[in-house]
């Protein structure tokens, strides 16, 4: 038990509506989850309507519906196939321009400032997975500015589950389903005898202060209770890794067979990277225009689980799927350790729901664990090639 | 042939050999001098030596189809050269030439392949110093195969 | 570990690690038929940073890529920097394309060097494969400015064939100084080629090696490192803690950010690429890592 509980408040719609314009009064561009294309993403919000009030997520390994809801709940479902590092860590980015004239060479840095972000409905999960990428981008040798600079700029305003999808599973990572730290604002959606109300509590200085501008009274104790109950609800999931001893597990069992086993069903179509929010890689292209005076250098993402990634003359250092399947899943929970402490994966498990082949990570590590040569999951054939 | 005596004896390649073996050695072996370029034997030709290098430097060579010589192994002093005389049809399998003005101690294969036939025990003796040469060079001609500095493409 | 590289302050005049520096090619010289030496000057006003024998730089050509090049040159002559450059592919032949006078993008210093501390008093044992001598001349070159700082140098230099040796001149002219043994191989040879010809580690046998007093510092393809190691810790009785590799893998970032170089728990840019023996002991030989 903390020393000292969070103040906290309670709070209805209306003070949560008013919330976006106070923030983009401080100068931030609110983001958030919209539903686009059948899918809840994260993009601008300008008012409170922008969000999916009503809708909830199913989620399975291959699988991800949405449908209707009971209630009017803002943040009844979880997370979808984008994350924060759309913003944070974006998918293609310019590191700067080169004009060569007259036997001149010149680099043009990039002038424009980093957007100040407010982040609504960040998931335990996925603080944890920015905490996560803030050890890779923001605190190694060499800091990459722009992660940085957008980072430090952000507000964060989390939102504890109080509901879990089969495909979570943050509670065996510890990372959720309760958000402990790293926000500015945290938020738990209740419904209490007809009313739909948010129990907030200040995370830092700034959210406190935002906190204080925003129309709130105390929160019975009563309604706290409740509050944590339904997030402790949360924490019951079906699925768990169990992390003891797997870094050595997973460092030591490189020639398991379990890997060719992945590998057969394994397209290495690269959405795993796309959607898990840890997953940091990318690539530099270098372009110049037709008069060769002018040229780019830009920064995208890039998947491990292209060949190209490991490209040296010659060849690829990881030819077979087996080989980068392996590599990714053993640097999510083992060597993230050695490189940053912690691990890389946080347990939102978006790569057992986006995977077309429904590869579900904590059933490979089981198996590793457990010796198990063979999967049991829907998409496996036989010998016979039966499904 | 004292002179032989003490070289044999200290050699390396000969350690831990019986005295009498060694003394039989000492009588098949003379030495011998190459001038530079010049073959010490070359490839089909009878195998009835072998050589412990004292100074100068031999190439194994063998013919490309245009009969363009590569050389695929140098050895130099204290080496041991040859062990064809050992393994039947007793025939060289490549050419032998001095890259520079080599002397060396030859060893009388043909007088000593008898002997092995009557003396197993002598015979063990050399096949399982030759076995060990033959490893090196085995090992050797496979990382060469391996092309390891070659861009691949 | 020695990392002579950390207290090497960043590159002069440029704040972010992803901007290049212009350097103009003062020099090409071409050392066999795909290899070339860059020499690459500052701009007027501007200048290089230090580096460290076994640190790389991230070479940008405008508009084609960047690759990262070992510095091969003397980390004791300020105001150029030294590079030598196979050219394997579109980005390396771009490189090497550069003519004297145009531009060259310089990223680094970059990565960890080799323990030029860890050697002092002892004999220093350099064993090279082909491009591999390159990341290692800056250590020969320091040892031969502080000589009594080390006992005997021994080189050990393969290459494909005669004509892919790499500064012959220089190996000579090393071979010609006090306590100081060179010794060259090819993996093949024609007849007009009076040197040795074998496999690098056939080398081994001419040297009389004070296994305890020694430091190995290895470059050159990844399965000739590996089996030189064998022969240095099986035959020479060398321990693994004074056995030291360089490693190499894509890169594109330079600065542990991109993933691309990750070898195991270890960003090569970053964690290398020079290491002890020691820390890849189990990693060397997995297929595939």
């Amino acid at each position: 038990m903390p020393t000292a509980e969070p103040v906290r408040r309670v709070a209805g719609c209306e003070a949560l509506e008013r919330l976006i314009p106070a923030l983009e009064d401080r100068g931030y561009q609110v983001v958030g989850p919209v539903m686009r294309e059948g899918a809840i993403v994260y993009d601008r919000l300008s008012k409170l309507d922008d969000l999916p009030a009503g809708w909830t997520d199913e989620q399975e390994p291959a699988r991800y519906r949405l449908r209707r809801r009971e209630d009017g709940a803002l943040f009844g479902y979880r997370v979808g196939p984008e994350c924060w590092k759309k913003f944070l860590h974006p998918p293609e980015v310019r590191l700067f321009q080169v004009h060569r004239a007259n036997g001149n060479f010149r680099i043009i840095e990039e002038a424009a400032p980093a957007p100040r972000y407010a982040f609504l409905g960040v998931r335990a999960c996925e603080l944890a997975a920015i905490e996560a990428q803030d050890d890779v981008l923001a605190e190694g040798r060499f800091a990459d500015p722009i992660y940085s600079n957008r980072r430090r700029q952000s507000f964060l305003i989390a939102v504890h589950c109080t509901e879990s999808v089969p495909t979570c599973f943050c509670a065996s990572m510890n990372t959720g389903p309760r958000a402990r730290g790293g926000f500015d604002l945290a938020l738990t959606e209740v419904f209490d005898r007809g009313h739909h109300l948010f129990v907030i509590e200040a995370g830092s200085s700034e959210g406190a202060e935002v906190l204080e501008g925003m129309d709130t009274r105390p929160a019975p104790p009563e309604l706290c209770r409740q509050a944590d109950e339904a997030v402790a609800r949360a924490a019951s999931q079906t699925r768990s890794v169990e992390t003891e001893g797997l870094h050595e597990l997973l460092t030591d069992r490189f020639d398991h067979p379990r890997w060719d086993d992945v590998a057969k069903r394994c397209l290495t179509c690269g959405n795993c990277t796309m959607v898990c929010p840890t997953c940091f890689c990318t690539t530099i292209e270098d372009t110049s225009d037709v008069t060769g005076a002018h040229a780019e250098r830009w920064r995208k993402w890039d998947s491990c689980f292209t060949q190209a990634l490991s490209y040296i003359h010659g060849g690829s250092v990881r030819p077979s799927v087996k080989s980068r399947y392996r590599q990714w899943m053993t640097h999510k929970l083992a060597s993230w350790t050695d490189q940053f402490g912690g691990t890389g994966c946080v347990g939102c498990g978006r790569c057992i729901t986006w995977c077309p082949a429904g590869i579900d990570i904590t059933e490979e590590a089981r198996a590793i664990r457990d010796g198990n040569r063979v999967a049991a999951t829907p998409f496996t054939e036989d010998d016979d090639g039966n499904t | 042939m004292e002179t032989l005596e003490r070289i044999l004896a200290q050699h390396p390649f000969f350690e831990g050999l019986e005295p009498e073996y060694l003394k039989l050695l000492v009588g098949c072996a003379s030495n011998v001098r190459f001038d530079a370029d010049a073959y010490l034997f070359r490839q089909g030709e009878e195998a009835n030596q072998f050589y412990l290098l004292r100074h100068g430097r031999v190439a194994i060579e063998m013919c490309e189809p245009q009969c363009r010589p590569v050389r695929v192994e140098t050895l130099e002093k204290d080496d041991v050269l040859g062990w064809s005389w050992l393994v039947a049809p007793h025939f060289w399998r490549s050419d032998g030439r001095a890259v520079e003005m080599t002397r060396a101690i030859a060893l009388d294969g043909k007088c000593l392949r008898t002997k092995c036939e009557q003396n197993h025990d002598l015979g063990y003796e050399l096949l399982k110093r030759f076995m060990r040469i033959l490893e090196q060079r085995l090992q050797s001609t496979r990382m060469q195969l391996l092309d390891v500095y070659a861009t691949h493409r | 570990m020695p990392l002579i590289a950390e207290e090497i302050e960043g590159k002069a005049g440029v704040s972010d690690p992803m901007l290049p520096q212009a350097c103009r090619v003062a020099e090409i010289v071409k050392e066999t038929q795909d290899t070339f030496t860059l020499t690459l000057e500052p701009r007027e006003g501007e200048s290089l940073a230090r580096f460290a024998p076994g640190q790389f730089s991230m070479l940008y050509v405008f508009g084609v890529g960047e690759l990262p090049i070992s510095i091969s040159g003397d980390p004791e002559r300020s105001g150029r920097l030294v590079y030598t450059v196979r050219s394997v592919g579109q980005a390396t032949h771009a490189l090497v394309s550069r003519g004297p006078g145009e531009w060259v993008g310089v990223r680094g210093p970059f990565g960890t060097a080799w323990p030029l501390d860890e050697a002092r008093g002892k004999d220093v044992l350099i064993v090279a494969g082909g491009i591999g001598l390159a990341p290692l001349r800056p250590v020969i070159y320091h040892i031969l400015r502080h000589r009594d700082d080390f006992v005997r140098l021994l080189v050990l230099y393969g290459a494909r064939a005669p004509h892919d040796l790499l500064f012959r001149k220089e190996l000579t002219s090393w071979s010609r100084t006090p306590d100081t043994q060179v010794l060259t191989t090819v993996d093949y040879g024609g007849v007009a080629w009076h040197g040795r010809v074998g496999v690098v580690t056939t080398l081994f046998r001419h040297l009389r090696l004070h296994p305890d007093q020694t430091v190995a510092m290895i470059c050159g393809p990844e399965i000739m490192m590996r089996f030189v190691i064998s022969e240095l810790r099986e035959i020479r009785g060398i321990d693994a803690g004074r056995i030291y590799l360089s490693m190499e893998r894509n890169m594109k970032c330079g600065v542990g950010l991109c993933g691309h170089c990750q070898y195991g728990p270890y960003f090569i840019c970053r964690d290398g690429p020079v290491f002890p023996y020691a820390r890849l002991q189990h990693l060397l030989e997995r297929h595939e890592l």
